[in-house]
């Protein structure tokens, strides 16, 4: 009597296939096209991470990397809130930056050989010289990582954060307890609550998470630094046209704050003499045609979103909880490292 | 002889009025007797409970209420030392809609009243069945069309907007819906599979059912959010919520599929002889006679399998999507707040409990009414 | 010889409306897509995972793993390999998991009795409890668990002190370890003999009161012989048993066994979580019992204990198996939230860093799912040859 059943298995099996094909659409052939196309920037970020990319009290992004990808919408088209955010687990980013799901990834992800290389991706510079710390409870009176050893340390799953941590341990002949958690917002609690001595993560991170505490102040983060982790946005290989955009957009911010130029003082600038800030903003030659964008390009970043400088500080720096000092981030010219290449 | 009159003299019988009956046989003293007291076993079980209530009850009234802030915007707001609600109510938007543009909001709140528009006459006693059923069927085919067009826009001269910026409990709903109302028909088919006489279309549908039923869901959903894009073609691209929602509606179709199997199995073998005898084919008599009266059993399973979806939703979280656990996780490491962790997922408790709870009334309430045919 | 003419038989029905060739052809048909939409992933998966240069294979099993896990049933430190971390993953699941089952079991038992209390005030808190542990999710609960219990134990060295060297504090609960010497394992021989024969005693017990009606007191005979012999064994091999004490050592304490808050919480949570749904299943399958069987014991002369354990509790067994099994195997699988807690299980640990480290999503995540199909089907397996030792055997 149920001899018939076998036309349900096989609808349901080609009514996947059949919605599969239909959804199929063109995936990383020219970014930048893509993008003007449909008028809006997909960007990739994190589920919430504060001072990086966090949603406010009413579900806005905000954050360093948010205000990456703004700029770009900005430079590419003219409007800095034509930007979708992509919230995104540390194990999904690179499959959805591979698979063509978003143009460009801005997720706190370290530069490293091994990401550029095997997994087919490119960093197009770093916005933010990070590197990884420990806090710790002042109690404890701990002045050194070297008195660590045989603690219990809270680290986030899913990143170089763990690795490093036994590296160091390692190196230094020391043995710890890791209590790894699944997202960073349960290794405070569980630092808050005494489960460990020590938590690690990236230095701005630590900060960040501190104000968490009770009493911040209750806490230090010490002053060693165990790894490099450069964070900056990621695109796709093989693109070079969009590579080309995401990266200089960056260093037309960085060239801003060299030249003083930012949101609030634009307009004036515009009627200034300075070839380098002429080409910059785009009154005098074609710097913006050579990057397949409109000449006020740089312009439209600076104006909407801000120079490097005004980026950091709103939100990591001093306009911030996270109230970071700019220390590596620091333009060159003041004692930093962050060095853009010229625009000409 | 009528009655005659009560003797007059004052020798005569005179009833004493009737008395109360001892305090201790009645009223709330027998009833603590009874049900509190009746034995030493039962007086040190109340204690007990007594004790435990006692150990639980004031200190979450204290910290909960007497102590807690309401009003205010900010964590400057917080200042008594208890519950920081004020969190709550600043962030109640984002919790309900997520990224939803404000704008555009509206077209959440009617799919939040059509809902209640036809779930709440089914728990109303005055309502007629018809009503019932018709409401029923509106929600399972009408209603997901409409909010589906209504919530991602596009069309009719609504502003598109994209799945990434659903959230919250919007977002979860979503998720649960979707998920119970498409495995619905997925699930007959495999149940009817699974019991079908020929072989390799039962086995394919045992595999299928047992595979789904035996792996936890955080790992279907991470297949569905990673693994996905590998599978398919290169250039071919899901939506990451359509992605979640496949991995869903799977894992979700395979249990379905259990539940309808009970029905099927409930079944008198005489339906399906009758419905023969009548001549009728396979899928009529399945149609007409078999799943009318199997699906109708099995509802209280049904909702049933839904609470228990609704309550996994909160997974979906390890993907990256904002359902409104994950708004209240991305809420709490604000800076700009304090410690709120505790105020937030209790929150998030009470939300689905709400939801869970209203839910399982009604699945046992129709159980009872269903078990009264015995 | 010819016999009349065979009237020809009417012929069938055309070969598209023959059941059996209909039959059959669905079945080709499904079986020939099921196989093409198998070969079609294959395929895809191997064309993207060239494409994006991702290794394949599992010689990633042999590589050295680096990263450290908090807590291990075998021996493993950061210079093991990949291989290994799957096998501590799988160990620590089948703990939290086996553990969990049992408590569940025993505090749904009591839920599910206390629901039915003449005890008013004691009945309600279980319908309480249920209620609220049923409609709230297990994440959240895990939570609860880890947070306010965490909070609200002291530091290490304010631990709290129980007798025998035991210490709680927020990293876990510590208390001595058995060392076993060699010859501890003569005890260990001797205990599992004692518990064979005892099995074999109270069959040959029941097998002589069937037939004769004599009783033998097989049960407080093997008692005796399965707790008496070992101990016997023990003294006479000279207590080749230590313990190792826990004491405090720098930031913690050092030596004993621990079990570790994220443990402690999970299982907790799985525990009261389950409990709750058993609690329910074993009430109805109470309340499924008519009352008429509780009757007729009774009219026999049976005592009320005799009355639950021969005539109600098997009965109501019927109902409840079924369910139980599920419920077994849904907490088997919500053992894997352990991953948001950081409980080592093998979700966390071979599904969470190993992948993030080696990148091998499709062997790792295939992997997982093989180790919990296997661990569902086993449990599925096993509580259907119990079901059917208990079922209605109709005659």
């Amino acid at each position: 009597m149920t001899r018939l059943a076998a036309t349900p298995v096989a609808g349901i099996l080609a009514g996947c296939f059949a919605a599969a094909v239909a959804l199929a659409g063109p995936a990383a052939a020219q970014t930048l096209d893509t993008v003007k196309e449909r008028g809006e920037l997909r960007c990739g970020v994190t589920t919430g991470l504060s001072g990086f990319s966090n949603p406010d009290d009413s579900g806005n992004w905000t954050g360093i990397d948010v205000d990456v990808c703004r700029a770009v919408a900005a430079a590419v088209l003219g409007d800095a809130d034509a930007v979708a955010f992509v919230p995104l687990t540390a194990k999904e980013r690179f499959t959805a930056l591979q698979s063509g799901e978003i143009d460009v990834l801005s997720r706190v992800t370290t530069w490293t050989l091994t990401r550029d290389t095997s997994l087919g991706l490119n960093f197009t510079g770093v916005t933010f010289y990070d590197g990884q710390g420990f806090l710790v409870n002042k109690d404890l009176g701990v002045t050194s990582a070297l008195e660590l050893g045989g603690a219990s340390v809270c680290v986030a799953a899913g990143t170089t954060t763990e690795l490093n941590l036994a590296d160091y341990f390692r190196a230094k002949d020391m043995t710890f307890n890791p209590v790894v958690f699944d997202a960073i917002s349960q290794t405070i609690e569980g630092f808050a609550s005494g489960r460990c001595d020590v938590l690690t993560s990236d230095q701005s991170q630590l900060y960040s998470l501190r104000t968490k505490l009770d009493d911040p102040d209750s806490a230090i983060v010490l002053p060693e630094v165990i790894s490099k982790e450069p964070l900056g946005p990621v695109v796709r290989q093989g693109d070079d046209e969009w590579f080309n955009v995401v990266k200089w957009v960056l260093f037309a911010q960085l060239n801003a704050e060299e030249l003083g130029i930012t949101s609030e003082n634009l307009d004036e600038m515009r009627a200034s003499d300075n070839p380098s800030i002429k080409r910059l903003i785009g009154t005098e030659g074609d710097m913006g045609e050579k990057l397949g964008l409109s000449s006020d390009w740089a312009a439209q970043a600076i104006a909407q979103v801000g120079n490097y400088a005004e980026m950091f500080e709103r939100n990591v720096g001093q306009g911030s909880p996270l109230r970071i000092d700019r220390g590596l981030n620091a333009l060159w010219s003041d004692g930093g490292i962050q060095y853009a290449p010229p625009i000409r | 002889m009528a009655h005659s009159d009560p003797p007059s003299s004052d020798t005569g019988f005179r009833p004493i009025p009737p008395q109360p009956p001892p305090v201790t046989v009645v009223g709330p003293v027998r009833w603590v007797r009874d049900n509190l007291l009746s034995s030493p076993l039962n007086i040190a079980l109340t204690a007990l409970g007594l004790y435990l209530l006692w150990l639980v009850v004031p200190p979450l009234i204290d910290w909960g209420i007497l102590t807690a802030d309401f009003v205010g915007s900010s964590r400057d707001d917080c200042t008594s030392g208890g519950a920081c609600w004020v969190f709550i109510a600043t962030r109640l938007d984002f919790f309900v809609y997520g990224f939803y543009p404000d704008a555009e909001r509206w077209r959440v709140d009617v799919m939040f009243a059509m809902l209640a528009g036809f779930l709440v006459p089914q728990f109303l006693p005055g309502v007629s069945a018809r009503v019932r059923k018709w409401l029923g069927i509106f929600g399972l085919t009408v209603y997901p069309v409409i909010s589906g067009v209504l919530l991602l826009g596009g069309v009719f001269g609504l502003e598109a907007v994209e799945t990434g910026k659903w959230g919250g409990l919007m977002l979860t709903l979503v998720l649960s819906y979707v998920g119970i109302v498409a495995a619905l028909p997925i699930g007959i088919l495999l149940a009817l599979g699974r019991r079908s006489h020929m072989p390799i279309i039962r086995t394919i549908c045992v595999l299928f059912i047992e595979l789904w039923r035996g792996v936890p869901l955080i790992s279907v959903l991470f297949m569905a959010s990673v693994m996905l894009p590998l599978f398919l073609p290169e250039g071919v691209n899901f939506d990451k919520l359509l992605r979640a929602l496949i991995g869903i509606v799977m894992f979700q179709s395979a249990y379905m599929a259990e539940v309808i199997r009970g029905g099927l199995q409930g079944l008198p073998k005489g339906q399906y002889e009758a419905a023969s005898a009548l001549g009728l084919g396979y899928w009529r008599a399945t149609g007409l006679i078999i799943l009318p009266q199997a699906l109708k059993m099995v509802i209280p399973g049904i909702v049933n399998t839904f609470i228990a979806l609704f309550k996994d939703t909160t997974l979906v979280l390890i993907i990256g999507l904002f359902d409104i656990l994950g708004t209240v996780q991305a809420s709490i490491v604000d800076p700009a707040w304090g410690r709120v962790a505790i105020e937030g997922y209790i929150f998030a408790a009470f939300c689905f409990w709400v939801f869970c709870f209203g839910m399982s009334r009604y699945s046992q309430g129709l159980e009872k009414k269903l078990h009264t045919g015995h | 010889m010819a016999g009349p003419a065979v009237p020809t038989p009417p012929s069938g029905p055309a070969p598209w409306r023959n059941p059996r060739v209909r039959a059959v052809a669905f079945q080709v048909v499904a079986l020939v897509l099921v196989l093409w939409v198998f070969w079609t992933i294959f395929q895809n998966t191997l064309t993207n995972m060239e494409s994006r240069g991702i290794t394949t294979g599992f010689g990633f099993l042999d590589n050295t793993a680096g990263f450290g896990i908090l807590f291990s049933l075998i021996p493993y430190d950061e210079t093991n390999t990949y291989g290994r971390t799957f096998v501590v993953g799988i160990l620590n699941t089948l703990l939290v998991s086996g553990l969990g089952i049992l408590f569940a079991t025993i505090i749904g038992f009591i839920l599910g009795v206390a629901r039915l209390s003449p005890n008013w005030l004691i009945a309600k808190m279980a319908l309480v409890y249920i209620e609220i542990t049923r409609n709230v999710p297990l994440l959240l609960q895990i939570f609860f668990w880890y947070f306010a219990v965490l909070r609200t134990l002291p530091g290490p060295r304010q631990s709290l002190e129980f007798p025998f060297s035991a210490f709680l504090n927020n990293r876990g609960l510590y208390a001595p370890s058995p060392n076993l010497e060699p010859a501890f394992w003569a005890v260990a021989i001797t205990f599992g003999l004692a518990i064979a024969g005892a099995v074999v005693l109270v069959r040959w017990a029941k097998r002589r009161q069937d037939a004769t009606g004599r009783r033998f007191p097989a049960w407080s005979v093997s008692l005796a012989a399965v707790v008496g012999l070992p101990l016997l064994v023990f003294w006479l091999a000279g207590s080749p048993l230590t313990w190792d004490l826990p004491a405090l050592q720098g930031f913690n304490f050092r030596g004993g066994v621990r079990l570790i808050p994220e443990f402690i919480a999970l299982w907790l949570a799985l525990t009261l979580y389950t409990a709750g749904f058993i609690g329910e299943i074993v009430r109805s399958g109470i309340q499924s019992v008519s009352k008429g069987q509780t009757e007729a014991s009774q009219a026999l002369g049976l005592r009320p204990g005799q009355t639950l354990r021969l005539i109600v509790i098997p009965q109501a067994m019927r109902v409840i198996i079924p369910p139980l099994t599920s419920q077994y195997l849904n907490l088997t699988k919500n053992s894997s939230l352990a991953t948001a807690i950081g409980y080592p299980d093998l979700v966390s640990v071979f599904m969470g860093t190993t992948l993030n480290q080696t990148g091998q999503a499709v062997e790792i995540v295939a992997m997982t799912m093989a180790v919990y199909l296997t661990i569902s089907l086993s449990i599925s397996f096993l509580m259907n040859l119990y079901n059917r030792a208990v079922a209605l055997k109709e005659r």
